[in-house]
């Protein structure tokens, strides 16, 4: 068959299209456009979490508490007397299956919100996607900041309410020499930038900073270089079954914790209970929930959770509990949104709006209460530091006085301030959609 | 970062170090792949076997971690002559096909162990006496460590005498150099074959049972170390002493570039070298006589 001018000027112009517009690939999706809630009919979310694969560890008991919280949200009779439906999707831990299922959830599920991913390089796997179709992320764990986008609600810590803490605290009690060690990924370098910062204002001394490649088990080169540094305590972004095998190296090299401590970000019950109490003892950690916090509220989740048929995995954890406060953060923005806009006309970006200012109070949130920023939908919570014991458990041995407010540039300030409609630059532009 | 003769002894120790662990794990894959010339994808699965085989012994049985190591030989040793016997064999003559098909068997043990273990991190204990240092001045190294470096030699020892001390040896040799003649002096090849799989399996145990202490029992925990021993065995060429030099090599190598940059820049050149040395000497370090299939 011929191929004649006009035949090929059609195709040409199809292929551009189809490249210019790369929804239209995805089979059984006709039409992109933005979720909307249909009244007495379920709420579709989307629930994106890796269940296998190297990242399943953190990320299994997040998808596991999300469904927990719907649960608990659907017994008590939904939102707007609608039932919440999940759609929970395996990511694998594969940064392309993130954002392919992201795109299935937004364009062929519609769900109104996703709520999902662990690692700072899954979440800018599918923010490209969700900002295009104005959908709706709740990303449940902390991160570095420095990102300004209009389809984010954030319930984690940033950096300034991370290690701002607990660098002091860790320069007062044990010295100033540090020594940090992470793995080689963009959420342990920028929050070492971050913690530089803390540490020059709390008078200490950076003796070494060590990246070892993502999912390495192997830390003898790192703990020589400690050793030969002699540093008061070392801050450590080491993530996942990395950070495991470095505890257990750290003690058996010989260390121990009373008199070199890992002051770190990420080292939780979790974590604790899979490299051995023993190798967890003594250590930090800077977290805004530790599951031994005393108050009524924690202990009924923790009971509720742990006897649910999702607490099969014996622990509550930082990262889980920030997950389940974003379930009822998105109940609270939802329900405003609802009422101001009427149920046909919610849309996830009436929705992401709508969740300023949004409280979830003390007896619902297990960590006591937290609201949503209205300028940069980060949350307003309390830091706390707390220390491993002998049985894994935490002792909580600093709070911050009040809450703290999210600062997503605070080690930034000459690219702007984010405010809810952008990031405004100091030449007094709004730039959208900041990653 | 100040360079001082203790931290370079260190590193030097440490090598040997990473170096027993790489051949640990490679041990396995070398005997496998050296003699009956599978590719076994699923040499990690069988890492990952041994330590959730020594989980379940310690934790459900009380079996003391001493034990649970040989025990892990055995009990991935039988899985792995079942998958032998009811897989590999039929496909000795098409090398291109056990590459595919271990790859199936490693997912498939990885998913069997996730549904019957669960995907959260399993806890193996050690006697306490392991979990700590030894050191003289400035010089100091983990105690669990020497026990990894002198169960590796152990283990060397134990291979080089079955090999060329034993009459299973005799015939493995022989087989491994010509299949059909062999055959014709009557050595049951299958059979050979067989107890060589379950032998590698078996020795990937052992590794698992140690790597689980030193790291973390995960039903993914095989796919790091499963690169690492195809790197040791490409490199030595297949033969016992080549993967024993290819180990200590890439295990000096990687602590004292290490030492000298850091981790992440240690395995990039630990690689790039690699794939430097394999383009001037495709067939390793000591290349393994006899037929190839």
């Amino acid at each position: 068959m011929a191929i004649d001018r006009r035949r090929f000027l059609k195709n040409s112009a199809l292929a551009a299209g189809a490249i210019a517009a790369p929804h239209v690939w995805i089979p059984g999706v006709r039409e992109a456009g933005a979720a909307s809630l249909v009244e007495g009919e379920p709420i579709k979310v989307g629930i994106l979490f890796s269940l296998t694969g190297s990242l399943a560890v953190p990320e299994e008991d997040s998808a596991l508490v999300m469904q927990y919280a719907i649960d608990e949200m659907n017994e008590a009779g939904g939102i707007n007397g609608q039932p919440i439906e999940p759609i929970i999707i395996d990511a694998k831990s594969d940064f392309k299956v993130y954002s392919e299922k992201a795109r299935e959830l937004i364009l062929r599920d519609k769900v109104i919100s996703i709520f999902g991913c662990y690692t700072s390089a899954s979440r800018k796997a599918i923010l490209p996607i969700v900002m295009q179709q104005e959908s709706l992320l709740f990303y449940p764990t902390c991160y570095e900041g420095a990102e300004c986008t209009q389809n984010t609600v954030c319930t984690g810590p940033l950096a300034n309410q991370h290690s701002k803490d607990l660098i002091p605290y860790m320069v007062e009690q044990f010295g100033p020499r540090v020594f940090f060690v992470g793995s080689n990924y963009v959420w342990p370098k920028e929050s070492n930038k971050n913690a530089k910062i803390w540490l020059e204002e709390a008078g200490g001394e950076l003796l070494g900073e060590e990246y070892v490649p993502l999912g390495s088990s192997e830390f003898g080169p790192v703990l020589n270089k400690i050793r030969a540094a002699k540093p008061d305590f070392i801050f450590s972004t080491v993530v996942g079954a990395s950070d495991i095998a470095f505890h257990r190296q750290f003690k058996q090299a010989g260390f121990s914790a009373d008199s070199m401590p890992i002051a770190s970000l990420t080292t939780g019950e979790i974590e604790t209970k899979a490299m051995g109490a023993e190798y967890g003892a003594g250590h930090f950690l800077s977290a805004p929930y530790f599951q031994a916090l005393k108050n009524p509220t924690n202990e009924k989740f923790v009971e509720g959770f742990l006897s649910s048929k999702y607490g099969k995995n014996g622990t509550t954890h930082y990262n889980m509990e920030e997950t389940y406060t974003s379930a009822y953060v998105f109940k609270g923005a939802l329900e405003k949104a609802i009422a101001e806009h009427g149920v046909g006309d919610v849309t996830s970006r009436r929705v992401r709006d709508a969740a300023a200012g949004v409280k979830v109070s003390a007896d619902v949130s297990p960590e006591g209460e937290i609201w949503i920023d209205e300028n940069n939908f980060n949350t307003w919570l309390v830091p706390k530091i707390g220390q491993c014991q002998p049985d894994g458990s935490f002792k909580i041995v600093k709070e911050a006085p009040e809450h703290v407010a999210p600062d997503p540039y605070s080690i930034y300030p000459d690219i702007g301030v984010c405010t809810a409609e952008g990031l405004k630059t100091p030449d007094g532009n709004i730039r959208k959609d900041v990653i | 970062m100040d360079f001082t003769l203790a931290s370079f002894v260190n590193a030097l120790i440490l090598g040997l170090s990473i170096g027993s662990i790489f051949l640990v794990a490679a041990l396995g894959l070398t005997i496998i792949y050296g003699t009956a010339g599978v590719i076994n994808m699923a040499h990690g699965e069988f890492i990952m076997l041994g330590a959730y085989a020594s989980y379940t012994l310690q934790n459900y049985l009380g079996v003391p971690f001493f034990l649970c190591i040989p025990l892990s030989f055995v009990v991935v040793a039988l899985i792995g002559l079942v998958i032998e016997r009811l897989l590999i064999r039929y496909l000795y003559d098409r090398p291109l096909d056990t590459l595919l098909a271990t790859w199936g068997v490693s997912l498939v043990l990885m998913q069997g162990v996730r549904l019957i273990f669960g995907s959260d991190p399993k806890y193996i204990q050690m006697p306490s006496f392991l979990s700590t240092n030894i050191a003289a001045g400035p010089i100091s190294v983990s105690i669990f460590r020497v026990f990894i470096f002198l169960v590796g030699i152990g283990l060397v020892a134990a291979v080089w005498w079955l090999f060329y001390k034993t009459e299973f040896g005799i015939k493995l040799r022989a087989v491994t150099q010509n299949k059909e003649m062999a055959a014709s002096f009557g050595i049951n090849s299958g059979q050979v074959y067989a107890l060589t799989f379950a032998l590698g399996a078996g020795l990937a145990g052992i590794a698992g049972s140690l790597f689980g202490v030193l790291n973390i029992v995960l039903p993914t925990m095989g796919m790091g170390y499963v690169v690492e021993a195809f790197l040791i065995v490409v490199t030595g060429g297949g033969a016992l002493l080549g993967s024993i030099l290819a180990s200590g090599v890439t295990g000096e190598a990687q602590s004292i570039f290490a030492y000298i940059f850091n981790d992440t820049f240690a395995q990039f050149l630990v690689f790039v070298l690699i794939v430097i040395f394999l383009r001037f000497r495709p067939q390793g370090l000591i290349a393994t006589g006899g037929a190839r299939r």
